[in-house]
């Protein structure tokens, strides 16, 4: 099923939640909703399984207006990040539990029930776990179990509000692989709330990254990673260098120095805000130790060999910039060819170096 | 050998001294008093035992207390769980006050509490005077006399001096018992159980039933035992407003007093045996029953 989102507002007293956010979640998908806590990312979340009301706007589930219809009809499945299990049921009344609820006449009977509380157990593989009460389950298994349990009731859609987001790293790693595979099984349209971009972007056909009530980027993983629309987008997603100056001929001046930059639509003299991955900067040796050259002047002050790449951590020699350092991700090679050693002067250039338009984002 | 090892892992002190502590104090504080009814009712022959303690007027105490006891303790188990439920679960103005109050029947010596139950529902009283037949008359706008007012009259009951006096007195000093044992819980229980029952299609009265009775039901068991136990036992406030009446409003506590004044005290203490036991075999049965309703929800394995 469809899920169209039109022009949703949410206040919370002063606190606006969600701004004007429109939004079109294709039907089969798994989409994530990816952002810092506060963004409204829940927030969307409840009110399209409608747990939550939207001040305005509409959420139209298969082309149909939702937005007065109420949580027990809209036929949605979720999934809470404490699990929200009923602890004084056992895991087979708990996943039996919709459908028990369910009218009398629609109602199976016991065998078909057992029948198929039996088969979800199956499909999340915790069939041997029927008779136990969720206190005496693991965190990922309780979740698992709460996820079977919305299964039961045949949802058109799956909602899951950062369904791994209490359970330790590998466990987490492990259940979002799972996940992954479930809904290729499954093809329901899902949509999972997370502020773990490695989570999103492992898992998701599509990320929504939000920032305060507003969608910043939408697009597939790798398109969001790659071209990161906005500066909130290029700074949530991964580790990032972020430099703060303004356009200058062929260059970003930063502080006193010169950042070399294809100079792009931005006009001369303008604020700007720019980027750089920590492998997009390339470490140049500083003979002189001068101001001369091109980049900016700083100082090695840690080197982390391990693995497949060298990362060298540096602090800015610039006084007009004093507070800055510097991540750079170096293959081994070129740094043995550099043979830098802690406390080192060199200069730092961007092989690539994106810029945007200071907006005064705050970031 | 599993002791001292037990011991040397806690923080502290285990089992031993707190075992040892525990009965020394349930002895000497409750098991003492207790034994010297016992011991004292036992100067009687069976025969005499058996005569005082059924005596009409003392069996019709009984029913009265115990009745009316259990009576007020499940009402209050109703209105102190909504009462409970909506300091845990709203905001309001005043909330802190209300909160606040329904401590006072705790703190209010019993007498108190009786002396102004009494003026209330008094015939003359700020309450009874409405109750009066020609009372509810007047607030109903109908004459005693006339159709209706004919048939209100089996419904304006008089509460002081009856039975129902005692009912009310019973329902004001128990109410805190039952708020206070259920607010933590429904405090610990999360609304989102609530939203996962609904989002599951369940209506109102099913998440009730299904998912909020049997996670409160064990406190809400043990509020009960303890109003009623309460009940039992109250004697102050009750005093004022039951009036007393041989075979209709005595209640048991009453009655020890009577034989006690006479003065009867083998008599007094062989009625106290009775209210023991049966008290005793009551709050076995509640706490029989709270501690299934746990183990049904699961919370001790």
């Amino acid at each position: 099923m469809s899920i169209q989102v039109r022009h949703i507002n949410k206040q919370f007293g002063s606190f606006t939640a969600l701004d004007d956010v429109s939004l079109d979640f294709p039907s089969g998908q798994l989409v994530a909703l990816l952002g810092p806590s506060g963004c409204g990312k829940t927030t969307l979340l409840r009110i399209i399984a409608g747990l939550e009301r939207a001040d305005s706007g509409q959420v139209l589930l298969d082309g149909d207006d939702a937005s007065n219809t109420h949580v027990r009809e809209r036929q949605v499945g979720f999934v809470f990040q404490h699990y929200a299990l009923f602890r004084h049921m056992t895991v087979f009344d708990n996943v039996a539990f919709g459908i028990r609820m369910k009218p009398r006449r629609e109602r199976p009977n016991k065998a078909q029930i057992r029948e198929k509380v039996q088969k979800l157990l199956k499909l999340v593989q915790l069939e041997w776990l029927a008779d136990r009460f969720p206190a005496q389950l693991s965190g990922g298994q309780r979740q698992r179990i709460a996820l079977a349990r919305a299964l039961a009731v045949e949802p058109r859609v799956l909602l899951l509000d950062e369904p791994f987001g209490a359970l330790d790293a590998k466990v987490r790693k492990e259940l979002r692989r799972w996940l992954r595979k479930l809904h290729d099984e499954l093809h329901i349209t899902s949509i999972f709330v997370t502020h773990d971009q490695e989570e999103a972007l492992e898992v998701a056909d599509q990320v929504v990254l939000m920032n305060r009530g507003h969608i910043e980027q939408i697009g597939a993983p790798e398109e969001v990673w790659h071209r990161p629309a906005t500066p909130f987008v290029y700074s949530f997603l991964g580790s990032v260098n972020l430099f703060h100056g303004c356009v200058a001929g062929a260059g970003v001046q930063v502080g006193n120095e010169i950042l070399p930059h294809q100079r792009g639509e931005v006009a001369e003299g303008a604020q700007v805000v720019a980027f750089a991955r920590p492998h997009e900067l390339d470490i140049v040796p500083d003979a002189t130790g001068t101001a001369e050259g091109t980049g900016l002047s700083a100082r090695v002050t840690r080197i982390a060999a391990y693995g497949i790449t060298t990362r060298v951590e540096l602090d800015s020699l610039d006084e007009a910039t004093p507070e800055q350092h510097f991540e750079v991700e170096l293959t081994r090679e070129r740094a043995a060819e550099l043979g830098l050693a802690e406390g080192q002067t060199v200069r730092l250039t961007p092989s690539n170096l994106r810029v945007f338009v200071d907006e005064g984002a705050g970031i | 050998m599993a002791t001292p090892r037990i011991r040397q892992t806690r923080v502290l002190p285990g089992f031993g001294p707190t075992l040892g502590y525990t009965l020394f104090w349930l002895s000497i504080i409750v098991l003492l008093p207790l034994a010297a009814v016992f011991i004292r009712a036992s100067e009687l022959s069976l025969e005499e035992f058996w005569t005082a303690v059924t005596a009409p007027r003392v069996v019709a105490s009984y029913k009265l207390s115990f009745g009316l006891s259990l009576a007020a303790a499940a009402l209050n188990a109703v209105f102190g769980l909504t009462l409970a439920w909506c300091l845990v679960r709203y905001r309001f103005p005043g909330k802190k006050l209300v909160d606040a109050l329904v401590d006072l029947p705790f703190a209010l010596p019993t007498a108190v509490a009786g002396i102004a139950l009494t003026a209330l529902y008094a015939k003359n009283g700020i309450v009874g005077q409405y109750l009066d037949p020609d009372g509810l008359a007047r607030v109903a706008l109908f004459a005693k006399d006339s159709a209706i007012g004919q048939f209100l009259e089996p419904f304006s009951a008089k509460v002081a001096f009856k039975p129902l006096g005692i009912f009310v007195a019973l329902v004001f000093i128990g109410l805190p018992f039952v708020v206070r044992t259920v607010q933590p819980v429904l405090e610990d229980l999360d609304v989102e159980l609530e939203e996962a029952a609904v989002s599951l299609g369940a209506g109102r009265l099913q998440t009730f039933l299904r998912v909020i009775v049997p996670v409160v039901l064990p406190a809400l068991l043990t509020g009960f035992a303890l109003a009623f136990a309460r009940a039992v036992g109250e004697y102050g406030s009750v005093i004022f407003i039951a009036g007393n009446i041989p075979l209709v409003s005595e209640i048991t506590p009453l009655m020890i007093f009577i034989k006690l004044e006479q003065p009867d005290y083998a008599g007094a203490t062989a009625i106290a045996v009775v209210m023991l036991l049966i008290s005793f075999v009551l709050l076995f049965i509640i706490n029989g029953l709270q501690a299934w309703a746990s183990r049904r929800t699961g919370r001790d394995r």
